[in-house]
C-alpha cells in the first residue's frame, strides 16, 4: 500500500489547482447529472468546458492522443487528485454519458482503426451524442434473446425491429445497437454490434414518459433501415462479446464512486445550510447518524474503486471486486437521495421539474432516477445472480430452451 | 504506487495464515472457550516466534518495527482463524502508548518484554473511550490510584496494565501490585474475557509524555485493528456459508442453487468487498495521513461493525438449524464479531464522534469525557 504524494504528484496537484483558478470562470452551471436526468443537446458552455478538460487531460485522460485523447498512463493517485481538487473547488468535472463512458472504451477495445479515428475524438469532446440500442420489449434481463434483425443485402444490412428504454434517442446523433445478423446461429452467436446515424431513413422515435416527468428514454422502431456492413464493431456474429464489454463499462459508469461523492458533498452543504423547525439540521442526531453511515459507504466505494484500478494496472484479475460495484453503488446513490429529501422535510416535496443542480427539486428527481438505475443496466437481482454464480461459484440458474 | 498489499505484506499474511490454519481448530477454540481459559498458551508461543507481539515494537527494542497497516493484515488473519490470543491491547495499543507517551526508560523497560511475548499488557481505557462512566472513575494522587476500571482488554493474563485516570492521564500499573484486585468477567466470546480492575491506593507509574494528547491516537489504532479482526471473521463466515450452500441438499438440489439462498450469499460478499479497502485505507491513514486518520478509523470501525453483524446473522441463517447448533462452531465467529462491536465504541457512538469531528453536531450534546477520545 503506497499512496504517497511523491513530488510528481505534489506538482500535479499544483497544476490542477492552477488550472482551476485560471479557467473556472469558463465552467458551465450544468453538470453531467442534469443531462442524464433530462437529455438535451449540450450547451456551448458545456461542450467548450469538456473540450478544454480533454485537451488538458482532466477528462478521458487515458484515451490515446491519436484518437483525440490526452494519452496519459493510468495513475490512480492522479485521478484521485483531479477528483479531489475539482470537488474542493466545486467546478464540474468531465462529462460521462453512454458515448463517452461506454462506447469509447468499447471502440478502443474492439473497433477498427477507422471507427476509432472517426468516433472517439468527437465523442469525448461531446460533439456527438450517442444512444444505446440494447433492450427490446421482450428482451430485458434476458438481453441475448433479442430479435431485431439485420439481413444482409449487398454491402449493407437491412435492420427491422424495435428497441426500448433507449435513453437520449431523441437527441442522439448516433446509436450503438445490437441486432441479430445470423438468425440460424445460437442465441449468443448470432448477434452483431452496429453503429449508425439516428437520421438514417426508417428510424422512428417515440418518447417514453418516465416517473420523473421527463421523457429521458424512448422506444425506437426500425423499418428497413439500411446500414453499411462497415458499421459492425468487433466482427459479424461477435456482438455478444462486444456488448458485454460495453455492459461492463456501463456498470462502471452507473456505480462510479464520484457520483456518490458528489451527492454526499451536496448533502453536507444542505446540512450546513438547512434548518428544521428553526433548529439547525445538525441538531437532529438521527439524520447525522444516517449521514455518517452513508459517508462510510461512499468512502468504502471510493477506496474499493482505487483498489480495482490498482489491481487492473498490476494485471490482477478483479473477479468479485468488479461485480459488486453496480449493486452497491446504485443502491447507495438512491439512499443518499432519500436522505437529502428527508433533510429538506416539506421543502423536499417541491418539484419544479427543472433539472438544475442548484435547486432543491433535484433530489426528488434523483431519487426516482436512481431507482431507475437500480433496475436498468442489469437489475439488482441479476447482479446478485452474477455475484453468486461467477463470483462465488454457486450453481447457475438452469438455462431453459436454446443455449 | 499501489492500493493493496506489498510483496512483504503478502508474505506476512501467508506466514500467519499458514500457522493459524495449522494450529487453530474448532477443538482448540472449544477447549479455551469451555475451560474459561483466557488464551491458548501453546498457540501464543508459536505466534511469538512469528513476531506477533513485537509487530509495532522497533527493531532496537526487539520487535520488527512494522506499521499499523501490517498489524491490520495480521489482525484479519487472527479474526479469520478465531485465534484465542490477546492482540489489540498487548500488541497494538500498549506498544503505541509506550512509544508515544513513555519515557526512554519506560520504553526500554517494557517494549522488549512485550516483543518477546513474556509480558502481556492489558489496557483499561473503557471509561475514557465511551464516557459511559460504568466504573468509578480512577483517580490519582501522588501516583497512587483509586477506583474501579471496567472492561479492561487483554487483562486476564496481563502482567502489567496501562490505565487512564479521570483526567485521561496514562499510568503503568503492575497487575500484582498491592491493593489491586482483578476480577475476570466472562463475555459472550468465551475466548475473550474482560476484566474489572479494583484499585485501592495502588502504586502507579505515570507515562511521562503527556498521555492525554495521545489517547485519541491509541484508541484509534485499537478501533482499526478490531475492525480488521471482524473483517477476517466475517470473511470466514461467508466462506463457510458458501461452502455449506454448495453441499447441503434439499428438494433434490443443493440449497445454493436456490436464488433465495444465493442472494443472501451475494449480499454478504458484496458488502464485504468495500470493507476491506475502507479498513486498509484507515490503517494507511493512521501510518501516513495523520489529518485523515481519526475520521477514517471512526468510519472503518462503525461500518465494519454493521456489516459484521449482517454477515454474522446471515451466514448463520444460510446454515439453517445447523448454524444455530454448537456442532458447527459457527457461533464462535458470530460472538467474536459481536464482542468487537462493543469494544472501543459502538457504531452509534463512533458515528456521533465522526459527526462531531466534522462540525456536524451540536457539540454541547456530546458527553464531556469523550472529548479526549475525539
Amino acid at each position: 500500500m503506497d499512496l504517497t504524494d511523491q513530488s510528481e504528484h505534489k506538482q500535479f496537484r499544483e497544476e490542477v489547482r492552477k488550472f482551476i483558478a485560471e479557467y473556472r470562470h469558463l465552467a458551465p452551471g450544468d453538470t453531467a447529472h442534469s443531462y442524464r436526468l433530462m437529455p438535451r443537446p449540450y450547451s456551448d458552455d458545456v461542450r467548450n468546458w469538456q473540450k478544454l478538460l480533454v485537451e488538458k487531460g482532466y477528462a478521458t485522460r487515458t484515451v490515446p492522443t491519436e484518437y483525440g485523447g490526452f494519452g496519459a498512463k493510468p495513475d490512480i493517485l492522479k485521478s484521485k487528485i483531479i477528483v479531489d481538487e475539482f470537488f474542493r473547488a466545486n467546478v464540474p468535472q468531465g462529462l460521462y454519458s453512454q458515448g463517452i463512458s461506454m462506447l469509447v472504451p468499447t471502440l478502443l477495445e474492439h473497433g477498427t482503426e477507422q471507427q476509432k479515428k472517426d468516433w472517439v475524438g468527437p465523442t469525448i469532446r461531446a460533439e456527438v451524442f450517442w444512444c444505446q440500442g440494447y433492450s427490446e420489449p421482450n428482451s430485458g434481463s434476458d438481453l441475448a434473446s433479442l430479435q431485431t434483425s439485420a439481413i444482409e443485402d449487398g454491402d449493407d444490412f437491412i435492420v427491422n425491429g424495435s428497441k426500448i428504454w433507449t435513453s437520449s434517442a431523441h437527441v442522439a446523433q448516433m446509436i450503438f445497437c445490437l441486432v441479430r445478423t445470423e438468425p440460424d446461429a445460437g442465441k449468443y452467436d448470432g448477434i452483431s454490434y452496429l453503429i449508425f446515424p439516428m437520421d438514417t431513413p426508417g428510424i422512428e422515435i417515440q418518447p417514453l414518459q418516465t416517473m420523473t416527468g421527463h421523457p429521458s428514454f424512448n422506444e425506437v422502431f426500425f423499418t428497413d433501415v439500411r446500414v453499411p456492413k462497415s458499421a459492425v464493431v468487433g466482427g459479424r456474429g461477435k456482438g455478444w462479446k462486444v456488448a458485454n464489454s460495453t455492459l461492463a463499462h456501463e456498470r462502471g459508469m452507473l456505480s462510479s464512486a464520484n457520483m456518490s461523492l458528489e451527492r454526499l458533498q451536496k448533502i453536507e452543504k444542505l446540512i450546513k445550510s438547512e434548518e428544521i423547525s428553526s433548529h439547525p439540521t445538525v441538531e437532529t442526531a438521527a439524520l447525522m447518524d444516517r449521514y455518517i453511515r452513508l459517508q462510510a459507504r461512499v468512502q468504502g466505494m471510493r477506496f474499493h474503486e482505487m483498489r480495482l484500478i490498482s489491481d487492473a494496472a498490476a494485471g490482477k484479475p478483479s473477479g468479485l471486486g468488479d461485480m459488486v460495484c453496480k449493486l452497491l453503488g446504485c443502491e447507495l446513490n438512491h439512499q443518499l437521495d432519500a436522505l437529502a429529501i428527508d433533510i429538506l422535510e416539506e421543502t423536499g416535496v417541491l418539484y419544479d421539474g427543472i433539472p438544475s443542480m442548484e435547486l432543491d427539486g433535484i433530489w426528488q428527481q434523483l431519487h426516482m432516477y436512481d431507482l431507475g438505475l437500480i433496475i436498468g443496466g442489469g437489475t439488482a437481482q441479476i447482479q446478485k445472480n452474477i455475484i453468486a454464480e461467477r463470483g462465488l461459484s454457486l450453481p447457475r440458474e438452469p438455462r431453459l430452451g436454446q443455449g | 504506487m499501489e492500493f493493496g498489499l506489498s510483496q512483504e505484506q503478502l508474505l506476512i499474511q501467508d506466514s500467519f495464515r499458514g500457522t493459524l490454519e495449522r494450529l487453530v481448530t474448532l477443538d482448540s477454540i472449544r477447549t479455551i472457550s469451555n475451560d474459561s481459559q483466557a488464551m491458548d498458551n501453546d498457540l501464543w508461543k508459536h505466534l511469538v516466534e512469528l513476531g506477533l507481539p513485537g509487530l509495532l515494537v522497533e527493531e532496537e527494542d526487539g520487535g520488527t518495527g512494522l506499521s499499523l497497516f501490517d498489524a491490520a493484515v495480521v489482525a484479519i488473519e487472527l479474526g479469520r482463524s478465531m485465534a484465542p490470543v490477546p492482540f489489540v491491547a498487548t500488541a497494538v495499543m500498549a506498544p503505541l502508548a509506550l512509544k508515544l507517551a513513555g519515557s526512554t526508560a519506560q520504553r526500554k523497560a517494557w517494549l522488549p518484554e512485550i516483543a518477546s511475548g513474556k509480558t502481556i499488557v492489558g489496557m483499561a481505557l473503557a471509561d475514557s473511550v465511551t464516557g459511559a462512566g460504568r466504573g468509578t472513575a480512577v483517580t490519582a494522587a501522588n501516583n497512587r490510584l483509586k477506583g474501579r476500571a471496567p472492561f479492561t482488554l487483554d487483562a486476564a493474563e496481563a502482567d502489567v496494565l496501562i490505565m487512564s485516570d479521570a483526567e485521561n492521564n496514562l499510568y503503568l500499573v503492575r497487575a500484582d501490585a498491592s491493593g489491586l484486585e482483578r476480577v475476570q468477567t466472562p463475555t459472550i466470546d468465551g475466548t475473550r474475557p474482560l476484566c474489572e480492575i479494583m484499585l485501592e491506593d495502588v502504586a502507579a507509574e505515570p507515562l511521562e509524555g503527556n498521555g492525554k494528547d495521545h489517547l485519541a491516537e491509541i484508541i484509534n489504532a485499537g478501533r482499526i485493528i478490531l475492525a480488521a479482526e471482524s473483517f477476517g471473521a466475517s470473511e470466514e463466515m461467508l466462506r463457510r456459508a458458501v461452502d455449506y450452500a454448495k453441499e447441503r441438499r434439499q428438494f433434490d438440489r443443493v440449497i445454493g442453487s436456490f436464488q433465495a439462498v444465493k442472494h443472501l450469499c451475494a449480499e454478504m460478499a458484496a458488502e464485504l468487498q468495500p470493507c476491506q479497502s475502507l479498513i486498509w485505507y484507515a490503517a494507511y491513514a493512521f501510518d501516513r495521513l495523520p489529518e485523515e486518520a481519526q475520521l477514517s478509523g471512526l468510519l472503518a470501525k462503525s461500518h465494519m461493525d454493521e456489516i459484521g453483524r449482517f454477515v454474522a446473522r446471515t451466514a448463520t441463517e444460510v446454515h439453517g438449524g445447523m448454524g444455530y447448533t454448537d456442532l458447527m462452531g459457527l457461533h464462535f465467529w458470530f460472538k467474536r464479531i459481536g464482542f468487537n462491536r462493543a469494544q472501543l465504541g459502538t457504531p452509534e457512538k463512533l458515528r456521533a464522534l465522526a459527526a462531531d469531528l466534522q462540525g456536524l453536531t451540536n457539540t454541547s450534546a456530546i458527553p464531556r469525557q469523550t472529548a479526549a477520545a475525539r
